[in-house]
Parts: C-alpha cells; structure tokens; sequence
C-alpha cells in the first residue's frame, strides 16, 4: 500500500493525543542492530582465534617457550601448543580473521555514525549523561544506589524510564559506549604490525604486543559480561515489548499500549 | 510511520544516486592507487579491501617497529614446518654451497644469486618481532641484505606492482605489493642473533617483512617473480594463504 502524501494528512486535533515520539529513534535502532551483528560476530570469530593459541602473556613478547600469565584449559587448534589434550581441534582462523576484521569495521564504522548523531542530535545529552539532580558526586550516588536497591526488590519501573534510561542504564551505556569501545579497538589494532609500525605508542603505552593481546581478551570478557547482564534485564522487564521498542520504536508510553 | 513525501523522494533518489556515482568513482581511484588487494572478491572482500586501502594510505612509509638488544627472546620459538623436501636436504647435505635464488619476471637482468652473492651486497641487522597470527610473537636479531637492494640489481621495470616469492618446499609461495617489497625492513635473511640463521628459522634464506604477520615471512626462499598483476599466479588470489583460507595482506 502506498503511503499518503503528507500533504493530505489532516493534522491532529488539539484534544487528540499527539502521537507519541519513538521510544528509540531511527538512528539509535539501525546502530543498535547493527551493532549487535558485529558484535557477536567479532565475539564468536575472536573466540575461534583464541582456540588457536588459548595462552596470554604480559609484556611485548610470549609463546610456547616462554611462561604465560595464564592458560585458558581447552583443547587448541595447533598441535605446537602443549594443552594437556590428546587430539586438536579444527583450524578455523583463516575465516575467522576475515570475519573479525570485517565486522570490526561495521562496528566501528556504525559507531562513527551514531557518536556524530549523539554529539549533533543531543542524543548523549538528553538520554544519556546523568540528569541535573544526579551530575554531582552525591546526587548520582543516592539515585544510583535507588536504583540498585529497586531492581534487588523487583520493584515497579519509574514512570520516566518509560520515555528514558534510568542512572544506572545511563552509567551502563556511557562505559560500553566511551571506555569499552575505545577500548577494545585501541587494544586490536596494538596488535597489528602495521599500525604498530606507523603508530608505534599505541601499543608502547599499553606495555607491549602481548599485553595489548591480554587486555583485548579481558575487555571482550567485560563486554560479554554487558550483554548477558543487557539480555537478562530486558528479559525481566518485558522481553517483547522490549524488542519491539528497539525494532518499531513502539515504546511502552504509547496511549494504545498499556503494560 | 511517517508518510514519504516528494521532498523525500527526491532528495532520497538524489543521495542514492550520488551514493552510486562516488561508489564506482571511489572504486575506480582505488584500484589506480593500488587499494584493492587480490583477495577482494567473496563475503569477506569488502572488510579485506577496507584494511587493505587503510594500511596502504595511512602506513605505507612507516617502519617497522625495532627492540633494544636487551629485549632480544632468549628462547625464540621456531614454527613447526613440513618435512624438507628432498631437494632441500641434497642441498643441506652440501651445506647449501648450491643454495639459489632466482629473481625473473618484470626486470630488466633477470638474474641467479647464490648465498655468497647475496652475503656480498650491503648487509644490515633489524632487531623486529615475529608475530603469528595465532598470537603469540617473539624478538630476534635478523642480518641480511634488503630485498630492495637485490631488485635494484635486477632493474625493476616500472610497470611493476608485486614480488611473487617461492619457497623451495612445495605448495608455499607468497606475494607483496611494491610498497612491502621495497620497504627497507624487508630483508632476505640469512643470519639470526649474530649466528647463520637456523634450518628451523627459515634458514639458509627467508624472507622477513616484519611489518606483516609470521605467515608472509617464507622460509627456504629459491625464486621470485616481480609481476603487474596477480591474476595468472595459483587461483589469483595472492599467494597460497587466500587459497588456504587465510588474507592476503597480513598487516592486521
């Protein structure tokens, strides 16, 4: 069916409610999704390439002549690693490498788009940044901790979260959005020869090649931990409705839609 | 939903147009300054051709990254490697007296070195890491003569865009683009930590680009070819790792 014209859409009565703003925009539902995309692709591929050598070290320098910081207990994919099992797993890295880098560029590229839309469009500052009341030190403590204390007890949501994120949401945001992201791309690309070669303190002030590669694989844990914790509250608040707001961007406010 | 209006469907048809125009313009400029790598087609292509095209704009003069003599591995760690081959162990049988590298293709001299031919151009030492696409890495101290120097030699023709590299053991070839081959840190090896470079280190010639991951450095190097183009090499994809699965360039 072909949309109407605007042109012949009467307006809305005054009495009449005025339809409600989306309860997630345009922008923030197509960067959310593709994101999600990336992600579990950088996730799985990153796990894949793990398999391969499941050994970190800390320094510049580590291999299978040298002691690690730690050893993760699964079979690996190179019979050169000493793992402790009888048999080793098929090598996957060829694809998986292609795929990481390729959905570290989708990741990266709709990151790009959604910090200029969230710089311009004021999305940061509205929905984002802590509100006036919880900008100090001690403000945000007590709403944080209100929040906290809530969620324990199961309690109701807060009319406003309907239309926006609570402090603690906010806080979860901002660290996957600003210390996270950054950092999990600062720590990947201190892994390549090239930029290294061309930008040589991105890996000179994290300590060092395998360092950069401990700290990927513990950032990439963090974020892991953000989406099971993500997942699990969006469960307990209304999986669909949820999803349906992220999708259609049918929020919860909506007059015809009452929870 | 919101109706689409005229505005909308102009300015929208004029965006995907110009979307397409800077697409194919944006195409055509990459693959005059050599941006598309030969592994560009496929799911992974776009990603590939995007690392490929960034590297090259924004690396391609830097070099390599070199460790103090202190940091040097004292236990580096020699990558399992197939069998010798039986042409490699009549060579090492003779201490690799006969040991040749040939270097054809698109020169002016095409020309046969022997490893005291090689040893008599400049020598130089790099102190860089290897680092596998596994993970794990290791620094050593690599003596040998920069592949720029021997493709001097030759006279390279102008035309020319890559180095086709071969191992003496089968089935084992890579390629790089000009800007690798030419790189002062890429050597032919023939030393490693003040001693002859080990049989299990790639020894007695390999090939080290230390600004790309382990697998582009090949060991038991015989012969290279300097080309235009990758098309008629293997499957066109590059070198042996895209046919195996793995990126061409190996930079990331």
């Amino acid at each position: 069916m072909l949309p109407a014209m605007s042109a012949t859409v009467p307006r809305p009565e005054p009495e009449t409610p005025v339809r409600a703003e989306p309860r997630h925009s345009a922008l923030v539902r197509v960067t959310h999704w593709l994101t999600v995309v990336a992600f579990l692709a950088l996730l799985i591929t990153g796990g894949e390439i793990v398999i391969s050598h499941p050994r970190f070290y800390w320094g510049e320098v580590g291999n299978v002549m040298t002691r690690p910081l730690f050893t993760i207990p699964i079979p690996s994919s190179r019979d050169t690693v000493p793992t402790g099992y009888k048999y080793v797993m098929p090598d996957q890295n060829g694809w998986s490498r292609y795929l990481h880098f390729e959905a570290a560029w989708v990741a990266v590229l709709t990151g790009l788009v959604y910090l200029i839309y969230g710089l311009w469009g004021r999305h940061f500052g509205n929905n984002l940044l802590p509100e006036k009341g919880e900008r100090s030190w001690g403000g945000f403590g007590r709403a944080f901790w209100r929040v906290i204390a809530k969620y324990l007890r199961r309690g109701p949501p807060d009319a406003a979260e309907a239309r926006s994120y609570n402090i603690v949401q906010r806080t979860a945001y901002l660290t996957v959005i600003f210390v996270l992201f950054p950092l999990i791309i600062w720590t990947g690309l201190a892994m390549s020869p090239a930029f290294t070669a061309a930008v040589p303190e991105s890996v000179i002030l994290l300590g060092g090649r395998q360092t950069a590669r401990t700290l990927h694989f513990f950032i990439s844990g963090l974020l892991l931990l953000f989406l099971i914790v993500h997942v699990t509250m969006i469960a307990m608040a209304g999986f669909w409705t949820r999803m349906r707001a992220m999708i259609t961007g049918r929020g919860v406010a909506d007059p015809e839609e009452k929870e | 939903m919101s109706p689409i209006s005229r505005r909308k469907l102009i300015t929208g048809g004029i965006t995907a147009t110009a979307g397409v125009a800077g697409l194919a313009t944006a195409a055509s400029l990459a693959q005059r300054y050599g941006l598309i790598p030969p592994d560009h087609g496929g799911v992974y292509g776009p990603g590939e051709t995007l690392t490929y095209a960034a590297q090259r704009l924004l690396t391609t003069h830097a070099p390599a990254r070199e460790f103090p003599r202190s940091m040097i591995s004292k236990n580096p760690f020699a990558n399992e490697t197939a069998p010798p081959s039986e042409a490699f162990k009549t060579l090492q049988a003779a201490g690799f007296k006969d040991w040749r590298l040939t270097v054809d293709g698109m020169v002016a001299h095409p020309a046969s070195f022997s490893l005291s031919d090689l040893r008599s151009l400049p020598t130089r030492a790099q102190i860089t890491e290897v680092a596998c696409e596994e993970g794990w890495s290791y620094i050593a101290e690599w003596i040998g003569t920069p592949l720029a120097g021997v493709l001097n030699e030759v006279g390279v023709l102008p035309q020319a865009r890559y180095v086709v590299y071969y191992s003496i053991q089968p089935d084992w070839w890579e390629s790089v683009d000009m800007a690798d081959a030419l790189h002062p840190h890429t050597f032919l090896t023939m030393g490693m930590n003040d001693g002859d470079l080990p049989v299990g280190f790639g020894g007695p010639l390999r090939l080290r680009v230390p600004r790309q991951l382990g697998y582009k450095s090949v060991k038991y190097i015989t012969r290279m070819t300097v080309t235009d183009s990758l098309k008629h090499f293997g499957k066109g994809l590059g070198s042996a790792s895209p046919e195996g699965g793995y990126a061409w360039f190996a930079g990331i």
